[in-house]
């Protein structure tokens, strides 16, 4: 029933994804090349902040700049895909009101669209890898582990989808969630290894636990595991955020679709 | 048998009116904190049924806070019912506000395509109809510009083209046939008009007597979510004519 639903409106998704990618860029002078310069830009700033000002340059890292990329371009993909989701439901407001469509949409759409100009943004890595390569310092490892890309990224997209759904049903019901979930999203850039080393994270057994327990963490390595250091994914950090993801991704179903009719009363 | 084109059985439709209003976390905590959630039941319809045979053309009548609305949501499929069901042969288009689906920034002719899918219709279905649409909106040279600087007139004509280029089965109509200028408003008239002869299912709402008996065939009329009238459009409208006289 739901896959029937899906293919009967999938005019309707593509439309949405095609809107939301042309809408993001159409009044900005530079259009789509911001999706290079932003990641490429903040980039800078951070391995500018911390290489020189903290010192920063562990050779476990192989190649900080190439290392911190990886972790800022998974985790902006991960912030900005489920607060659009977020807010999916009540931008859609107009039309779910009026028009019998499934709601579901509007989420799946907006994690979509995100996941595309993220993949866009990945040619970032590529010209900084291929910067590297050509003046030979710390190149990072390429072997043919990076074939293994789409699995974190999957792990990841799951993870998106999953979150962006519960949140967008949160977000229904209470409006004042989106300064929580934004407040949230600051505390997981600091937590996620994204400029330190995993192992940098001093403190208790329980903040180490907790880091753990993050899926980001285990994302962001896998990834830097294909495109950094060339190595074979670790099974304990694929089988941990594969799971977290689609345990996510059943509960938001499910919560999503329980609620769903109750939109309408509150947007 | 044929099969009605639409089909209400017993619907009722309730809203719990305090629980509407609360709409973020803090509010909702201090409530439940001070014990002070308990919700006030409001029915906007109750056991309504009735059916509409294909080709048939049904007006809905009733003074404001009756349930048209919510009849015509619960019909249009964005409210699922407390109770009851509804069934319905084929597409529905409805012309609730027009132009609700379009997104702002978006041009014309991106909206056309837009609004299309959200009717479900593929991008290849309103090419087609992409010139016919273009033509009776009388939108030509505006049509790459972004909605956000149409005016409501324009966007309605919009909308009211794609709405009925379409040739939907059931057509749901809440008082637009007062859509533009009144040139815009003799051709959209027409042109539904000419939709009624193409055998088209239609729903209509509005406090208009007069538009009820020249548009409709049969009529309800709603008072605090029940039908209390039905049947044919004339005697219909003669009983809420009434009912306005004694208020």
């Amino acid at each position: 029933m739901f896959i029937k639903e899906l293919r009967a409106y999938r005019h309707l998704l593509r439309e949405i994804v095609i809107k939301n990618i042309k809408i993001q860029y159409r009044d900005s002078a530079l259009g789509i090349l911001w999706t290079f310069l932003q990641p490429l830009l903040t980039t800078l700033v951070l391995v500018f902040i911390f290489q020189n000002i903290f010192g920063r340059n562990n050779p476990a890292m192989i190649n900080y700049p190439i290392y911190l990329l990886c972790g800022r371009l998974l985790y902006e993909f991960y912030s900005q895909s489920t607060k659009r989701a977020m807010r999916s439901i009540a931008n859609a407001a107009s039309v779910i009101k009026k028009v019998k469509v499934p709601k579901y949409i509007y989420p799946l759409a907006n994690v979509i669209s995100n996941f595309i100009t993220f993949l866009i943004s990945l040619l970032v890595l590529v010209g900084f890898t291929l910067f590297y390569f050509i003046i030979g310092k710390n190149p990072p490892v390429i072997n043919w582990h990076i074939l293994l890309t789409p699995i974190p990224l999957l792990v990841l997209f799951l993870l998106c989808l999953g979150v962006g759904l519960i949140l967008s049903v949160l977000s229904v019901f209470f409006k004042d969630i989106e300064y929580l979930y934004d407040v949230f999203c600051v505390l997981l850039f600091y937590f996620t290894p994204i400029f330190y080393l995993p192992g940098d994270l001093k403190g208790t057994t329980a903040l180490k636990m907790a880091q753990m327990a993050n899926p980001l963490y285990g994302i962001v390595e896998m990834f830097r595991d294909c495109v950094l250091r060339g190595v074979m994914l670790n099974p304990r950090h694929l089988l941990y955020s594969l799971g977290f993801s689609l345990a996510l991704l059943l509960i938001g179903g499910l919560v999503f679709w329980k609620k769903q009719d109750k939109f309408i009363l509150h947007i | 048998m044929n099969q009605p084109a639409i089909l209400v059985q017993d619907v009722s439709m309730m809203f719990n009116i305090n629980s509407e209003k609360i709409d973020n976390l803090k509010e909702y905590v201090i409530r439940l904190l001070k014990r002070k959630l308990h919700y006030t039941e409001f029915w906007a319809l109750r056991d309504v049924s009735f059916q509409v045979q294909k080709g048939e053309r049904l007006g809905v009548l009733g003074f404001n806070g009756a349930g048209k609305s919510t009849l015509l949501k619960v019909i249009a499929g964005v409210m699922k019912p407390s109770a009851g069901r509804v069934e319905i042969q084929g597409v529905v288009a409805p012309l609730l506000e027009l132009g609700a689906g379009f997104d702002m920034n978006y041009s014309g002719r991106e909206n056309i395509f837009l609004y299309g899918a959200t009717m479900g219709f593929s991008r290849a279905y309103i090419r087609e109809r992409y010139d016919e649409i273009l033509a009776f909106s009388e939108l030509k040279d505006f049509i790459d510009a972004p909605v956000k600087n149409y005016s409501s007139g324009m966007r309605a004509r919009l909308g009211f083209s794609i709405a009925t280029a379409v040739e939907p089965d059931v057509l749901i109509v809440d008082e637009v046939l007062s859509v533009g200028d009144a040139k815009f408003r003799a051709k959209s008239e027409a042109k539904i008009k000419g939709m009624f002869d193409r055998g088209v299912t239609v729903l209509f709402v509005s406090h208009n007597t007069s538009q009820v008996r020249s548009l409709c065939t049969t009529a309800i009329l709603l008072d605090k979510g029940k039908i209390i009238a039905s049947g044919e459009a004339n005697e219909v409208c003669d009983v809420y004519d009434k009912m306005v006289k004694i208020k």
